[in-house]
């Protein structure tokens, strides 16, 4: 019954040659749309930043004109300060509000985890544009909430929500709040129970355990939660769009205009390209100060 | 005394009140899409006007929506079939082996998710210009969206299935080698099918992000329409009710599965105990 | 795949080294393990047991040294190449198959026909047959260890490994498959190798035992062998208790050699002291101390002015701590089967054992090797 086959020791260098280019075979074609379809066009946005008009509509010629640089985000000085400011303070307001849910999800919903786990992501079937505009109705002059107020005597009918900052900053807070609740939700989970009794029963209140033990052990879910709120947030222009006015535009906003109405594509390159780095260098820092290396 | 009750109530529960406004903070523009696919609308769906169902006994009655929704469709699953792909030969290229320039690879694949959406589409479209007379393909429209849409899934494919294969316990493999199977064996008998359930749920991601994609196919989509694209172009003339049943209708049936492949997944753990 | 032929024999291990870059996992080991035994391999965690197992069952390779089944050289074969099969750690059941599916996977993968009646025959052997049909995760951990040993048995390989196989199970339960496995063994007929750092556990099931020590065999034998005549103070504190104490032999008395132990002479028989002169460690096990009151004790070798220091009572025995002059303690387990006043602390007393019951190992080595490492464990 008892099984052997002719095994012979050179056996082990053929398999460790056939494993040598096992990998590389594994990641080629997925590099290669990466590469094609993401990294070549990056390198394309530098060459066509510093072109300048050529002599027929929507024709440039490399110029070498680096003053794009400097002259497209001066002229988006405001829109660039704002894309900063509203997708900061979206993900502030997005922690505040994920955190105390993700705990709940955690640690106080028993047998309804996975269910509410669900409810957590529900949102994100339906359309992302729909969702904004149905925000925009419900805020809107039209809408529910104004027009309750308005009975109340609480608003009169100069009173509006939407096209305000505080409409783009909702909505970009409501957008992307379950990329902030969901790596929250994974790093608390993580924690053993035990370890917050421990703490309890070592003479921490209820709030120094929060402070000592629980936050400072979810710490990779909160870095994780900002960066992929952050990030999404300081590019979108959808909710500057719907929800905002001519007054709170985003950076998205300008890029999309010189392709679409300016067609300045320089200028739209040179803006993309001065986004993503300021993006990525934020992101870098952020990682050194807070980071673990738990994010790829 | 009865208000200290009260008092002592709301601070003990104070955490599941605070998550239920929170979910209820979530559902409200669910629930406002749902009540206004009910909606009589005439041109414009604002103000209600009386329930029907005629709107969801004639999804298509808006001029365009099911062409729009027919695009998404078809591009999210090609999208997601070939990123998911492409994502899962990474992802075990990356959780298996060790190998040069695994860095590098990381790196390229961060690179895509830490990139505000309007600098691919940006740049993207910049290729595609650039290229359009030489390979007609690359003239935006269906194809270019399409890889577009592979481009930005592959990233969240890889971190899925990755993280699924480093919860692996590398025992099972080595128990399934002891037994006979040799590595193909072993990968298709117990790799595969431990791994199938993180492939499926980046499957789902790959399809949700296709399917929801606005900003990336708005830069490349030339003159094909799909449905957040419809959606956006039609609410400044003001949306007709039928995107709203269609939306809904998109949240039925992704709950529907969700919540389906719970139940039965716990239906058949139960079973025995 | 075709079925090949009955290979069995006896197990070799030929130098057998692994090192992970600096490190000597496993350092030059020479084995032959007889077809049909239960070898236990027993040593403290890090000791290169696992390691040694592991390159047996294929899942590691030698940085040197060849592993022979008869005359087979396996060393470098693929693990699904070899007539080996591993309970793992932790079973490493597969938990999206069924048990029967589990079972069957190695009959499967080897195309075997009778898969239904083979699957079934196990599951009888160790009494789990109405589990067919479920997910491993539907198991305690008693029955997932049972379906393990199942799932390697079927196959009826020449070698049947088990990686601490009950290293996950509370002790009551350790005890009974300690029993179940032995019988399994037996049964089966099959050649089981055994990793434990489980003393206990080895001594019950092995009919060998190798105690492994920093990568190397520190002393091969039978049980009872290990335990009367270790050879080294690793051995002899790792497997069991013993009292160890420095002395320097003095002179010879017909079969007996006479040591000083701190200024009480002793005796110890030549035939255990062989090679060794100078300065030695003598070692007698606790409960072959013998506690007299002051002035009682007659024959034998003797300690005089002892005192109680610590007194434990565990039930079958009582555990004393005895010092003695020169500062010297030593561990002495009485039976409670005497029915005598048991000595209190502080009591004077005096120490007896039969100069048989007498080890003697080489002065050169550390006292208290392999005392700590069972508390750690």
């Amino acid at each position: 019954m008892a099984y052997v086959a002719n095994a012979v020791g050179h056996n082990k260098k053929t398999s460790a040659r056939r494993g040598r280019w096992t990998p590389y075979l594994l990641l080629m074609p997925g590099m290669f749309w990466l590469i094609t379809f993401f990294l070549l066009p990056i390198i394309k946005l530098f060459d066509k930043a510093t072109q300048s008009p050529g002599d027929n509509i929507g024709q440039f010629v490399q110029t070498w004109s680096f003053s794009n640089y400097w002259d497209s985000f001066w002229g988006a000085k405001a829109q660039f300060g704002r894309s900063f400011l509203f997708s900061f303070l979206a993900t502030l307001l997005a922690l505040l509000i994920s955190y105390p849910l993700a705990y709940a999800i955690a640690f106080k919903s028993g047998k309804w985890k996975n269910t509410l786990l669900v409810l957590v992501v529900a949102p994100f079937y339906t359309s992302f544009i729909l969702r904004t505009i149905a925000w925009e109705q419900i805020l809107g002059n039209q809408g529910p909430v104004l027009g309750i107020l308005r009975t109340l005597h609480l608003a009169n009918s100069n009173t509006h929500i939407t096209a305000s900052s505080f409409a783009v900053v909702a909505g970009l807070t409501y957008n992307f709040l379950p990329f902030m609740t969901l790596p929250l939700y994974a790093s608390l989970e993580r924690i053993d129970p035990r370890v917050l009794e421990a703490s309890g029963d070592l003479y921490a209140n209820s709030w120094k355990t929060f402070f000592r033990v629980t936050f400072p052990l979810s710490s990779p879910g909160v870095l994780a939660g900002t960066l992929l709120t952050f990030i999404p947030a300081a590019g979108d222009y959808i909710n500057a769009d719907i929800l905002g006015n001519p007054g709170t535009k985003m950076i998205g906003n300008v890029i999309d205009a010189h392709f679409f109405q300016t067609t300045d594509y320089p200028g739209a390159a040179a803006l993309s390209i001065i986004l993503m780095l300021t993006i990525l260098i934020l992101v870098l820092l952020y990682i050194r100060r807070f980071g673990t290396e738990e994010l790829v | 005394m009865n208000q200290n009750k009260f008092a002592r109530w709301v601070s003990r529960n104070l955490i599941k009140i605070y998550a239920t406004l929170g979910f209820i903070y979530l559902f409200i523009p669910i629930g406002y899409t749902f009540l206004f696919s009910f909606n009589n609308s005439l041109k414009s769906n604002l103000i209600w006007r009386g329930f029907t169902l005629s709107n969801w006994s004639n999804p298509c009655g808006a001029p365009d929506v099911c062409n729009a929704l027919g695009n998404s469709l078809k591009i999210g699953l090609l999208a997601t079939l070939i990123s998911t792909i492409l994502g899962t030969l990474i992802a075990f290229a990356i959780g298996r082996y060790s190998f040069r320039g695994k860095t590098l690879v990381n790196i390229l694949i961060f690179l895509p998710m830490a990139t505000p959406e309007v600098v691919m589409g940006a740049s993207l479209l910049t290729l595609f210009l650039n290229y359009a007379n030489l390979l007609p393909f690359f003239t935006p429209g269906f194809w270019t969206i399409v890889i577009a849409h592979i481009m930005f899934s592959i990233s969240f494919v890889v971190v899925t299935v990755k993280a699924r294969i480093a919860s692996l316990d590398p025992r099972l493999e080595q128990a399934a080698m002891d037994l006979y199977a040799d590595e193909k064996q072993t990968f298709l008998k117990v790799t595969l099918p431990l791994v199938a359930p993180g492939i499926a749920g980046a499957a789902l991601l790959a399809f949700s992000l296709s399917f929801d994609d606005f900003i990336i196919t708005n830069f490349n989509s030339g003159s094909i329409n799909t449905f957040p694209k419809f959606i956006y172009t039609t609410a400044q003339r003001g949306l007709p009710p039928q995107a709203n049943v269609i939306g809904a209708s998109m949240f039925l049936i992704a709950m529907f599965i969700v919540l389906g492949s719970q139940f039965i997944s716990r239906r058949r753990e139960k079973a025995y105990s | 795949m075709a079925e090949k032929s009955i290979q069995e024999g006896d197990l070799h291990l030929e130098n057998l080294t692994k090192s992970f870059g600096e490190f000597t996992a496993v350092n030059s080991i020479n084995l032959t393990i007889p077809v049909g035994s239960f070898f236990a391999l027993l040593g403290p965690s890090g000791c290169g047991k696992t390691t040694t197992l592991r390159m047996i069952a294929g899942l590691e390779e030698p940085t040197s040294g060849r592993i022979l089944i008869g005359d087979q050289d396996i060393t470098y074969a693929r693990p699904y190449r070899r007539p080996v099969n591993t309970v793992f750690q932790n079973y490493a059941l597969f938990p999206h198959l069924t048990i029967f599916e589990n079972v069957a996977f190695g009959l499967r993968r080897r195309g075997i026909k009778e898969v239904k009646t083979e699957v079934e025959r196990v599951l009888k052997l160790v009494e789990l047959p109405q589990m067919a049909g479920r997910k491993p995760n539907q198991l305690s951990g008693g029955q997932q260890q049972r379906i393990a040993l199942a799932r390697a048995v079927v196959n009826n390989p020449a070698l049947l490994l088990l990686d601490e196989p009950l290293g996950a199970l509370d002790l009551k339960l350790r005890k009974q498959m300690q029993i179940e496995l032995k019988r399994i063994q037996i049964e089966v007929g099959l050649t089981f190798v055994h990793v434990t750092h489980d003393q206990e556990e080895a001594m019950t099931m092995a009919d060998t035992i190798a105690v492994m020590n920093e990568g190397r065999i520190e002393q091969m034998g039978t049980p009872s062998e290990l335990y009367d005549n270790p050879k080294t103070a690793f051995v002899a504190n790792f497997l069991g208790q013993s009292n160890l104490i420095r002395g320097t032999i003095v002179g010879i008395d017909g079969d007996y050699r006479v040591v000083d132990l701190a200024g009480s002479k002793i005796k110890l028989p030549v035939s255990r002291s062989e090679n060794l002169s100078g300065n030695i460690l003598v070692g007698v096990r606790p409960e072959k101390l013998r506690l007299h009151k002051k002035g009682e004790a007659k024959s034998g070798n003797i300690f005089t002015n002892g005192k109680v220091i610590d007194v434990s009572y565990i039930g079958v025995s009582t555990q004393y701590q005895v010092e003695l002059p020169g500062q010297l303690t030593l561990m002495v387990f009485e039976q409670n089967d005497d029915g005598l006043e048991p000595a209190r602390k502080g009591d004077e007393v005096e120490i007896s054992f039969e100069p048989n019951f007498t080890f003697a190992l080489s002065g050169d080595q550390d006292i208290d090797a392999g005392s700590e490492l069972e508390i750690t464990e």
